[in-house]
Formats: structure tokens, C-alpha cells, sequence
């Protein structure tokens, strides 16, 4: 299933037994997935245009008046270009309004480089009170999207909309604030956000063939980032690898980083290398970006080969 | 109960040299200019009840010119909402009343504003959750002229139009200055009626908007709009420093600038007419 289709359902379920859950576009409701929901839901369903600025701080007043609004665009105009609004009318007004940017990285695809975000993360981090999330899979957007609704304050969602491999069982239970081991191992660890995850996966089985056990913890929310899991694993292996879909300065990197900070312990980043995207489909992205298995299992390599 | 306005209005704007004049500086040029409006709508128009500052269905006012939040603290604490006395913590370490107004520090203020242009929008969102309540609350604004030139405020005005958020009344404080120059210097908005009308809206141009009477009837003719499927924009054409010639007469460079505790004190005389 589609990732905007599993969160347009969930959205529909939330505005069904909640009055007060109300959704905002900027235009791109199509693209969001949520275009159906406006006739089932004339009332709590509202398309700003193409005016984000305005979007954002209408939001911060509906959710004044004790609304709790979500808005989305693609992630570039859900950030970077509204950073002001997010900052002041939504988290320094402690507003509780759900940012939801589409299309993260490379997913832009054709889109190209004006509508590829390779530093959203690092914008929304540097805010304070934001709480950063970026679903892996439809099973973990279908946990996180009752307990996002719940959470009472700002969070900005980072969201792939078309179909991703499935990584987590049924059975998954989600923590907003904690970080999801996929697998334990002792060699190194290696922590992971969003679209990026099921590579990992594939990275550490291919790692595993040579004798390399890594463990695998997905970070699906990066601010705040679970520093007791990140430093606990790292301190345990003693080696470490970051992956992302963003430019490695400002994102996952940094703030494993920022939570190993005292700790003694290589780290090694696969990510966009401080570089504006470009136009082409996903293979393409990918090799162009160096977002491949193949790299993440050199990653974890030169990661091991500073222990 | 009814208030002398005018009398109201020389409070208002002796507590914003007060508290200014003790902190020895502000934005004391677009404070002085918008008593008039703040007066009519807290002392007249509103349905609030100080005692009771979060009263489901009261009437809002957004102050997105944010940096007239001394002005707004010193109409809140003459209504009844928190003691005069705290008018002199004014942008101290720690204060409840920042320079610019914040919801969550300020009993009796409804939006965080401050960054131009987003208030604006913010109080579109306010009229449109009360249109959603119905629970038929009038959601009152003030913008800056300068304030205008922001984008955002033409996105707001567009969308409030659009879906008829007819709940919603405006002020336009158009003291035609701004830090840099006069507005029409810096980057003119003129002809303001028009583009809001333009824009969809219903347009009152008050010719003095210091004059407390032109102030009250503008807002009574407006809120016959209510029902009427538009927003409205009433310009005030006001006096930026108004009730202290020292200060209007220092123009453009009004709109932060110094003021001593004699000069506050000699100004309040001036008010209340002893001089």
C-alpha cells in the first residue's frame, strides 16, 4: 500500500472520531493523497492555495482556538520555505499543529533539485520544541499516526508517499521517543531513518555473509533522538554508521553525533554530501546521491576500520 | 457599563509612557498611535470579561503588529486583567509582558505575535475555528502599514475573503512610517482601499483614526458587515506618536527610540492637558 494512502486512511479515521482534527494544503492535497477526504470532510478539510505561509500560521490559529490542525506540502515548502512560521506562529507559540512534508530527498525524483529537500531535517532540528519523525514503512506510519495526533505539541513528519518495502511485523508496537532495534549485533552499529531502512536490512545480511554482525536501529524519530539507545548500542559495538536520505550535515548524522559527542567512538556517515539534489528517477538518485547497499556496506567497513 | 473613551484613551497612553519611560526605551511611536482603536474595542465592542480571560465564545483581538504589545498590556491592565503595577516589569528578565506579545506569558492575549505578516494570518485561523464553532465570537486584528508589505498578509486577506470569513474585523493602523522612511518612501502601499477592496473585502477609511468617535462609529458600521459573507478592513489614519508632539515630531525615528523617565513624566502632563 501507498504510504499517503496508509495516512490518508488515518487521517480519515482521526477527523471520524474527532471533530477537531482539521488537514491544510497548500494545493498539493492530490499529492498528499488527501484530495477524497475533502468531500467527506467539508468541514475539517481546508486548501489554502499555494500560500504555505499562510497555511502554517492559519493552522497555529485553529489550533488556538483548540483545533488540531495538520498541514502538508512537499517537504522543501513544508520547511525551508516556511521556517519563520514554523519557528514563531507554530513552536515558539507552542501551537500544536503537524507539519507534514512529502516527498523527503531524492523521493522528489522528477521534480528535481527545487523540490528536493536535502536539509530539512537540519532546518526543523535546529527549532526548538520540534519533534522530527520519518516512518519507515506502512506499518510503522499506521502505529505512529494515533500517537502523532495524541502528542499535544508541534511535530513535523517527513513522509515517502509511495510504496515502501514492509520492514516491521504486526505485531510492531511503537514508542514516538524510542528508537526500533531491527537487529542486534556486536561488530558495529548502524542507525537509519525512513526510506533508507529496508537497505540497511539488506546491507547487514550482505555484511553478515562476511562475518561482520552489525546491529541495526532505526531512529524513526530524530529529534528527539533516543540518546540512551543510540549511546548504549554505540558503546557496545564500539563502531558506528549513519544512513540517510539528507544532506549528512544537519540530520541523522549530526545528531548522532551530538549524542556521542563525549564518547570515543568512530563514526561514519553514508548521506548527501552537502549537495543540492538534481532531476532522475530513484536508481538513478540513488547511485547519483551514493544512496546504495553497495555503499552502506563499504560504510560499515571503514566504520569497523577505525575501531 | 459605560466608559468616557476619551478619557480612557489618556490612561491608556500615559501607562504606555509609564512603563516605557521606566525601561527607557520602546516602540513608543506605533504604541501611542492605535489607543484609540484598543480603547473602543476592550472598553466598548469586545465581549470578554477579564475575570474570566479563556471565556469559550469571547470576542479575540490579534495584535499582529506585535510590537505594539506595550500598548495592548496597558489597555489589558486599565480593563482589569492584571495590575497596573506589572506594567513596569515591561521587557525586564523574566516579565510576563515582552516586548512583543506572547500568548503564553501575557493573561488577556490571544495570539503570539511579533514576526510580521504571521499574526495576521494567525487571526484568519482564529475566524475560521470560531465560524466552525459557531459560537458566533467577532475575531478582531490590527496590522501595520509597514507590516503590509509582508506577502503573507495579501495570502491571509485572499484566503479570508475566499471562505467568507465575514466573523473577522481589521484595523489598518496607516501612520504612513515605517523604521527606514514613510511607507510611501520604502515601498508605498497605496492605494490601501482599493486593494482592499480589491482583495474582497468590505473597506472602511476612517479619515482620523485618533479620533476616539470616528474610531467607534467605524467599528459600528462594521459589525453590521457581520453576516454579510465578507471580511472588513477599517484604516485608521492615524498619527504615529499621537498625544506627544516631542515624539511625533521625531518622525520617522519614533518608531523605537529613547525616552527618560522626565521625558515620560513631562509627556503624561501633556495628556492630561497640564502643561
Amino acid at each position: 500500500m501507498e504510504m499517503r494512502a496508509v495516512y490518508a486512511a488515518c487521517l480519515a479515521e482521526m477527523m471520524e472520531n474527532d471533530k477537531h482534527v482539521v488537514v491544510l494544503d497548500a494545493d498539493l492535497s492530490k499529492a498528499s493523497g488527501t484530495l477524497a477526504l475533502y468531500k467527506r470532510f467539508p468541514e475539517q478539510m481546508f486548501d489554502c492555495g499555494v500560500a504555505e505561509q499562510n497555511m502554517a500560521s492559519i493552522a497555529a490559529g485553529l489550533s488556538s482556538y483548540g483545533f488540531k490542525p495538520w498541514i502538508e506540502s512537499f517537504t522543501p515548502f513544508a520547511t525551508r520555505r516556511i521556517c519563520d512560521q514554523v519557528a514563531i506562529s507554530i513552536s515558539y507559540a507552542k501551537r500544536n499543529v503537524k507539519v507534514v512534508g512529502t516527498d523527503p530527498g531524492i523521493a522528489a525524483e522528477l521534480n528535481g533539485g527545487t523540490h528536493m529537500s536535502m536539509e530539512d531535517i537540519g532546518v526543523i532540528r535546529s527549532i526548538p520544541g520540534m519533534v522530527i519523525f520519518e516512518p519507515v514503512d506502512e506499518v510503522q506510519l499506521r502505529a505512529a499516526m494515533p500517537v502523532l495526533n495524541a502528542y499535544e505539541g508541534p511535530v513535523y513528519m517527513r513522509l515517502f508517499r509511495k510504496e515502501l518495502p514492509v520492514v516491521f511485523g504486526e505485531d510492531y508496537k511503537f514508542d514516538l521517543f524510542k528508537a526500533d532495534t531491527l537487529k542486534e549485533g556486536k561488530d558495529l552499529s548502524i542507525f537509519v531513518s525512513g526510506m533508507l531502512t529496508a537497505d540497511v536490512v539488506e546491507a547487514s545480511r550482505l555484511l553478515a555473509a562476511e562475518g561482520i554482525d552489525a546491529e541495526v536501529i532505526n531512529v524513526h524519530t530524530i529529534k528527539p533522538i533516543d540518546r540512551e539507545t543510540v549511546i548504549a548500542s554505540a558503546r557496545k559495538t564500539g563502531a558506528v554508521l549513519t544512513v540517510e536520505n539528507h544532506n549528512v550535515i544537519g540530520g541523522l548524522q549530526s545528531a548522532v553525533l551530538e549524542a556521542l559527542a563525549a564518547e570515543k567512538i568512530p563514526v561514519c556517515a553514508v548521506g548527501v554530501e552537502d549537495r543540492f539534489g538534481e532531476v532522475g528517477k530513484l536508481p538513478y538518485l540513488r547511485e547519483a546521491m551514493g544512496l546504495t547497499v553497495e555503499n552502506i556496506v563499504a560504510g560499515a567497513r571503514k566504520a569497523l576500520s577505525l575501531k | 457599563m459605560n466608559y468616557d473613551l476619551k478619557e480612557i484613551c489618556k490612561d491608556i497612553r500615559c501607562d504606555i509612557m509609564t512603563c516605557i519611560g521606566h525601561l527607557g526605551v520602546g516602540h513608543i511611536g506605533g504604541c501611542l498611535s492605535v489607543v484609540e482603536a484598543l480603547a473602543v474595542l476592550y472598553f466598548k465592542e469586545m465581549h470578554i470579561d477579564p475575570k474570566q480571560p479563556q471565556m469559550p465564545g469571547r470576542d479575540r483581538f490579534i495584535c499582529s503588529k506585535g510590537h505594539a504589545g506595550p500598548a495592548v498590556y496597558a489597555t489589558l491592565a486599565n480593563r482589569g486583567y492584571f495590575d497596573k503595577k506589572e506594567l513596569l516589569t515591561l521587557n525586564q528578565g523574566g516579565t510576563n509582558l515582552p516586548s512583543h506579545c506572547d500568548m503564553n506569558r501575557t493573561i488577556g492575549i490571544d495570539m503570539t505575535t511579533g514576526s510580521l505578516g504571521q499574526g495576521f494570518s494567525c487571526a484568519v485561523g482564529v475566524a475560521l475555528g470560531s465560524k466552525l464553532e459557531k459560537d458566533g465570537a467577532t475575531i478582531y486584528a490590527m496590522i501595520g502599514d509597514g507590516e503590509s508589505q509582508e506577502g503573507q498578509i495579501w495570502e491571509a486577506a485572499m484566503f479570508a475573503a475566499s471562505k467568507k470569513l465575514d466573523n473577522l474585523i481589521a484595523f489598518t493602523d496607516y501612520n504612513k512610517m515605517q523604521i527606514d522612511g514613510t511607507v510611501a518612501e520604502v515601498n508605498d502601499i497605496a492605494p490601501l482601499a482599493e486593494k482592499w477592496a480589491a482583495f474582497g473585502w468590505n473597506v472602511i477609511d476612517v479619515e482620523d483614526g485618533n479620533d476616539v468617535e470616528q474610531v467607534e462609529q467605524a467599528v459600528e458600521h462594521a459589525k453590521l458587515g457581520l453576516g454579510s459573507g465578507k471580511p472588513t478592513m477599517i484604516i485608521l489614519n492615524t498619527l504615529k506618536g499621537c498625544g506627544v508632539q516631542w515624539i511625533v515630531d521625531l518622525g520617522t525615528a519614533n518608531h523605537n527610540t529613547n525616552v527618560s523617565e522626565e521625558q515620560a513624566a513631562a509627556a503624561i502632563r501633556e495628556i492630561r492637558g497640564e502643561d
